[in-house]
């Protein structure tokens, strides 16, 4: 079944967006919010779990002290306010993913509330609010067996590992936003990119989407047109585990003009959860049970309340990175990059990886070069966001470490990627492994010199005849035979030697 | 939630804890939702009664002692083996739990 839908553009022709996205980051703990139970990811099934986190009889949990400062930090990093005490809270609902039969989580006295993101988008500065930022923990996971697709629909039965259950789980809530128009999918796609870059910066979490350590549940509806930012909204459908940057843009515009079709046919939104597709860009409905919103949250016996002291706070408060405008002043100003340099970096979603790899040793320029240019480009042909291609910033300090030796040029640079990206090593192992290096030494470059000169007399007259220029020519048949391994300059020197122009 | 019907008593109607019933995956017939909404009604009205008791003065609590701020430090202690883990498990395979069919009623 496949929707219809209008256009973009007659969808903005007649309605108004309003975007509100929840975005769960697993906090990287080394152990779980209520149990020591550790955190690694990708061990065994079942291997990190206690009578806690299987919500076995009579265990009780006792809350993490560093889960609860990093959903502070995260807090104060949004500009919120913290609570002076609030609670965790019951959520109770059957899932197999969730051994005990509720979630611990918070309900009305979320940790954080009150707080804001400025957004930048192509130069622009966008506010978006948050409504709150709450604990919680995550659920189990589960493999789903028969079927045809490996999807939980038409699967004969599952199968379930509880090591990713009670890792801690923060989540942050924004208000509505609206007023972003056409721009409502970029913008939300810049919003959860510099969330994660915050996230990143202030340490509490791996970040990694592809690992599901930060997950985008996207919330849309949309409003007649012209109705102000005021208006009553539309009903929202909310849009489940858009697990990369790009599909949070393909998810939002997706549901606007799914909406639009909608309702200019007359028809009304159902409020309900939709499933993302990530492999054919479409939602479907989650056909969810009409009480399954009844959660029958209430406070968690088990645990005592959490009352912050300011001082607590404000010390937490002193540990927070700089603010990410000032940063990418400082940045820029470091780094020289001229405005529009510094614009294609951030846009590109390169600014921190350029930045590691200038901590990691290379020059800046070199730096920008190689992940505006070559990385971008591979990750465009691979249809990923360029932090998820593969390559490291310590790896591209490496390769530049190489080049700067006179290892390596820019083209042989390209096949150390190659390596990189199929897994076979650091970059010098690459280079040792598939033989690339630059030879410079004179011997082996003398004979491929002479050769040259011997294939290509005509040439070479000229050369000696005092037209210099024409050395292009016998560089480009020595580098051909030595299949772009050798040192340019080098050989430029000793053709000039052998030619009587030295 | 259905709003239609008066309330038994006090607190609760029928169709409520029919609601509950069905959301706390409890099998009720309608002898049974006869039998227990009038008793949970005078639950629900004991309850109001100790609520009056208080006064202003006496903040509402969720929790008998009065501590806030018991934390633990981020250290790994040992849990479960898997085998341990799925000793109670009726069904398991690939050392995961097996669970019967999430969704495909509809």
């Amino acid at each position: 079944m496949t929707d219809t839908l209008v256009s973009f553009e007659e969808t903005l022709a007649k309605f108004d967006p309003a975007l509100g996205l929840e975005v769960h980051v697993e906090l990287n703990t080394a152990t779980k919010m209520f149990c020591g139970c550790p955190t690694e990811f990708g061990a065994e099934p079942n291997t990190q779990v206690c009578p806690t986190c299987l919500g076995l009889p009579g265990a009780m949990p006792v809350v993490n002290r560093k889960g609860v400062e990093s959903a502070i930090r995260i807090g104060l990093a949004l500009h919120c306010q913290i609570a002076e005490w609030c609670r965790f809270a019951r959520k109770n609902y059957f899932y197999p993913d969730m051994p005990k039969n509720f979630q611990t989580s918070q309900y009305d006295e979320p940790i954080a509330f009150d707080g804001y993101m400025d957004v930048e988008l192509d130069g622009e500065t966008f506010r978006v609010e948050i409504e709150r930022a709450h604990m919680e923990e995550d659920t189990g996971k589960s493999l789903h067996v028969g079927g045809a697709t490996g999807r939980i629909h038409g699967a004969d039965y599952s199968l379930v590992d509880y090591n990713r259950a009670g890792i801690p789980l923060i989540e942050i809530v924004t208000k509505p936003i609206r007023g972003a128009g056409e721009k409502a999918p970029e913008i939300a796609k810049a919003y959860v990119a510099q969330l994660r870059d915050l996230i990143v910066a202030l340490g509490v979490s791996d970040a990694r989407m592809d690992q599901g350590s930060i997950r985008a549940d996207v919330n849309l509806s949309l409003a007649p047109k012209g109705q102000g930012s005021t208006g009553v909204l539309g009903t929202r459908t909310e849009t489940k585990n858009v697990n990369s940057l790009r599909s949070v843009e393909r998810a939002v515009r997706y549901e606007m003009q799914r909406h639009a079709a909608i309702l200019d046919g007359g028809g009304s939104i159902l409020q309900e959860t939709r499933h993302w597709h990530e492999d054919t860009g479409i939602t479907t409905s989650g056909r969810e049970k009409s009480d399954a919103e009844d959660y029958r949250y209430f406070p968690e016996p088990d645990l005592v309340p959490v009352a912050p002291s300011r001082e607590w706070v404000e010390e937490l408060r002193g540990t927070l990175p700089e603010n990410p405008t000032q940063k990418r002043a400082r940045l820029q100003a470091d780094w020289g990059f001229s405005d529009l340099e510094m614009r294609d970096t951030v846009g590109a979603g390169a600014l921190g990886l350029v930045e590691q790899t200038i901590a990691a040793g290379a020059a800046p320029q070199a730096a920008r070069k190689w992940w505006l240019g070559e990385l971008a480009r591979r990750a465009k042909e691979a249809d990923v966001e360029l932090v998820e291609y593969g390559v490291t910033p310590a790896q591209v300090a490496a390769v530049q470490t190489l080049v700067d030796a006179g290892s390596l040029n820019d083209k042989l640079a390209r096949q150390v990627f190659d390596g990189l990206v199929a897994g076979e090593g650091t970059p010098e192992e690459i280079v040792a492994a598939r033989g690339l290096a630059i030879v410079s030494d004179d011997g082996a470059l003398s004979a491929a010199v002479d050769n040259a000169i011997a294939a290509n007399a005509d040439v070479a007259d000229k050369i000696r005849d005092g037209k210099v220029a024409a050395a292009g020519a016998l560089i480009g048949a020595v580098m051909k035979e030595m299949r772009g391994q050798a040192d340019a300059g080098r050989v430029r020197e000793l053709i000039l030697e052998k030619l009587g122009q030295g | 939630m259905p709003e239609a019907s008066v309330p038994d008593s006090f607190g609760i109607t029928r169709d409520e804890v029919a609601h509950l019933a069905n959301l706390a995956r409890i099998d009720l017939d309608d002898a049974e939702l006869d039998h227990l909404a009038p008793q949970l009604s005078v639950i629900l009205e004991s309850i109001a009664s100790i609520q009056g008791v208080a006064g202003a003065d006496v903040p509402p609590t969720s929790h008998a002692l009065p501590l806030t701020n018991v934390f633990r430090d981020d250290v790994v202690v040992p849990g479960l083996t898997a085998e341990q883990a799925l000793s109670g498990a009726p069904e398991q395979e690939q050392q995961r739990f097996s669970v019967p069919k999430i969704l495909g009623e509809e």
